[in-house]
């Protein structure tokens, strides 16, 4: 593998670093991302997918409970009436941040390495939009109000409060969720078009049919939709950058103590960008060996990531020393308290995990034998979630456990409940995400193709043959 | 039945490129170029003009911003006046993330539902469809169809121009309709 690597290094017209390995053809790119679609069941899915389902099904019955119930059968107390639905909640919007980074702005800087990952990131942008949405929506405790959240012309004539960051919150993230699932779509319409053209059955024709909308890969098409692709990468962007910093703003635009801080909308960004890269990594490790996609999701995509991962981890780790330093220079007692206790207080074991998994454990890859390692990469990747959820739930629980008053004191412990839930939104995840490989392709094979040599129509395609009149005509000239 | 038009298949985005310069040559307008993947300059090499989605999609996101502008304001100026910690009624600063994301919402729906609106899409029956070669228009070939409703298409001409274009194969469409 080494060898055959070495020799496809380079792409042959640009003399830049080819992007796919392995002599790929036109042909080749879309048997080797639809062929597995339309193959029987490998065993090992359902490995990963009844587990998934089992762990959904946990949660459908935690969520069941609470609505019984109420938050009460959570840990939550005075003062923590916070702690790991909001965690959660800030967690998976995180993770959904990379995919529509590797979707909208590497494709606005024209970074054609994206395009291998591009389909399973922004898959993983919707799966966890959907679990980041399950905890605002059950933290209320009544969710038969939750229409409250929304706009709507009601019998008591009653309007929800446009000028708090909660109400930013609602709008944001089911605009992104909106948008991601637009994008997605619109990606896939071409690759839904070559499923339907290859199905096996009829069943897979009509179904696969109907969601490509009657696509036939027209050139006057092409044009209308390549626009609505850019322009939709374009309000993606700032859409992202938005999202979480509107989720920071939840907390900087409160009074507490470690959380009324400015730096908050770029650091929440740079964290979930961190973060959304290593759940990445995760998903791409797994697939890419149980597709046979190695050739496409190749080792230079994991150095890019583990780049991304390098940088965005420092940003991180210079906004917790930032933190650090303007709580001591704001001259705030109830601040430079707040601070102190997170590393030092009854919480400092969160405080030092998440240090740890997140800014002491990305420094390996300054190493290229560490960004091109895949043991590494994948243990790396576990660690950065880890480290993420901890720095939502050091923010969140460390902010709020000492109030103002040593009376208002309290430490928050997880129930059984808790932790249901967050194992079941993982549940969901993995569930949505095995549903995802299993019946859709996994790499937005048009877009794969129009990376490949050959695709430039003033190339002289290596591997296809120039019919005789075309040789004559190039003669005459 | 009536005939569609002819289409024509290439092996490379390269054949496929010269063939849509000659056709763009003799005059024709009725046609098209099917590939899997976008080609790039084909546009122009077919003589199109740029879209026009662009222009839709600014004026849809601006009244989707402006709509949440105006939402905001109403709602907390005239439909529910009512005073949270102090803030004024019209704290148009407070406006201002609501305002940017209804804005993006209004130009992604309009995005995709204008894309597919000037693509005249969804459309699930087609006569290409019924061509069993244009299924690997999804795949690895490439397209030409001239349509005969095209004011200078001849059942002969026409075939002949794409038959001297470089096409691998040539054939015939059926309006099954």
């Amino acid at each position: 593998m080494a060898a055959t690597e070495e020799r496809d290094l380079y792409d042959p017209i640009s003399g830049r670093p080819a992007l796919i390995l392995g002599g790929h053809d036109f042909h080749s790119i879309t048997e080797a991302v639809a062929g597995p679609v339309e193959a029987k069941t490998p065993p090992a899915w359902w490995l990963f997918f009844l587990p998934s389902l089992a762990l959904l099904g946990l949660l459908g019955v935690a969520v069941s409970w609470l609505f019984w119930e109420g938050i009460g059968i959570w840990g939550l107390n005075v003062p923590v009436g916070w702690a790991w639905d909001i965690t959660n909640f800030v967690f998976w919007v995180g993770i959904g941040h990379a995919g529509t980074l590797i979707s909208a702005i590497l494709f606005l800087f024209r970074q054609k390495w994206r395009t291998s990952i591009n389909r399973a990131a922004e898959a993983m942008t919707i799966f966890a939009v959907m679990c980041a949405l399950i905890f605002p929506g059950i933290h209320v405790g009544r969710v038969w109000v939750a229409y409250f959240m929304f706009p709507l012309p009601n019998q008591m004539g009653m309007w929800p409060n446009f000028r708090s960051p909660l109400l930013w919150d609602v709008f944001a993230v089911s605009i992104y969720g909106t948008v991601s699932v637009l994008f997605w779509y619109v990606g896939l319409i071409p690759d839904l078009a070559t499923m339907r053209d290859r199905a096996p059955t009829a069943l897979r024709k009509r179904l696969y049919g109907f969601f490509a909308l009657g696509w036939r890969g027209s050139n006057r098409h092409w044009q209308h939709y390549e626009v609505a692709y850019l322009v939709l990468a374009g309000l993606a962007t700032p859409l992202v950058l938005s999202v979480h910093s509107i989720v920071s703003m939840d907390f900087a635009v409160s009074q507490i103590p470690g959380w009324h801080t400015t730096i908050f909308p770029p650091y929440f960004v740079a964290g979930a960008i961190f973060s959304g890269f290593a759940m990445v990594i995760t998903l791409m490790v797994i697939c890419r060996s149980a597709f046979g996609l190695e050739r496409i999701i190749t080792l230079r995509h994991f150095d890019y990531m583990a780049k991304i991962i390098l940088v965005t981890g420092t940003m991180v780790g210079y906004a917790y020393g930032m933190e650090f330093f303007i709580a001591w220079y704001s001259g705030n007692p109830y601040e430079m308290f707040t601070f102190q206790n997170r590393a030092l207080g009854p919480y400092a074991w969160a405080y030092w995990t998440m240090i740890t998994c997140n800014v002491l454990s990305p420094q390996v890859f300054w190493f290229k034998k560490a960004r091109t390692s895949i043991p590494i990469l994948f243990v790396m990747s576990i660690f950065v979630n880890i480290g993420m959820w901890f720095e939502r739930f050091v923010i969140i629980v460390t902010s709020l456990h000492r109030d103002f008053l040593p009376s208002a004191w309290g430490y928050f412990r997880p129930t059984i409940w808790d932790v249901s839930c967050l194992l079941g939104s993982f549940g969901l995840f993995f569930t949505m995400f095995c549903l995802f490989v299993r019946f859709l392709p996994m790499v937005a094979t048009a877009e794969v193709k129009t990376v490949l040599p050959g695709a430039d129509p003033h190339a002289h395609h290596p591997g296809a043959h120039a019919s005789a009149e075309q040789l004559a005509e190039e003669g005459a000239h | 039945m009536a005939a569609f038009g002819v289409l024509a298949e290439y092996a490379t985005p390269a054949d496929l490129f010269r063939a849509c310069e000659r056709v763009r040559e003799a005059g024709y307008t009725r046609w098209d170029a099917h590939t899997p993947f976008p080609v790039h300059g084909l546009d122009r090499a077919m003589g199109m003009r740029r879209s026009r989605l662009p222009w839709i999609i600014l004026v849809v996101g601006l009244g989707g911003a402006a709509g949440g502008f105006v939402l905001q304001w109403w709602v907390h100026n005239a439909a529910y006046p009512l005073t949270i910690s102090g803030k004024p009624h019209f704290a148009w600063p407070a406006y201002v993330p609501i305002t940017f994301e209804l804005g993006v919402l209004g130009g992604a729906l309009a995005a995709v539902l204008g894309m597919l609106g000037l693509n005249q899409l969804p459309r699930h029956h087609h006569p290409l469809f019924e061509v069993e070669r244009f299924s690997r228009c999804s795949d690895d070939r490439f397209f030409i169809s001239i349509e005969a409703s095209d004011p200078r298409f001849d059942a002969v001409a026409t075939r002949q121009l794409l038959e001297r274009s470089g096409a691998a194969a040539v054939e015939m469409v059926e309006d099954p309709a």
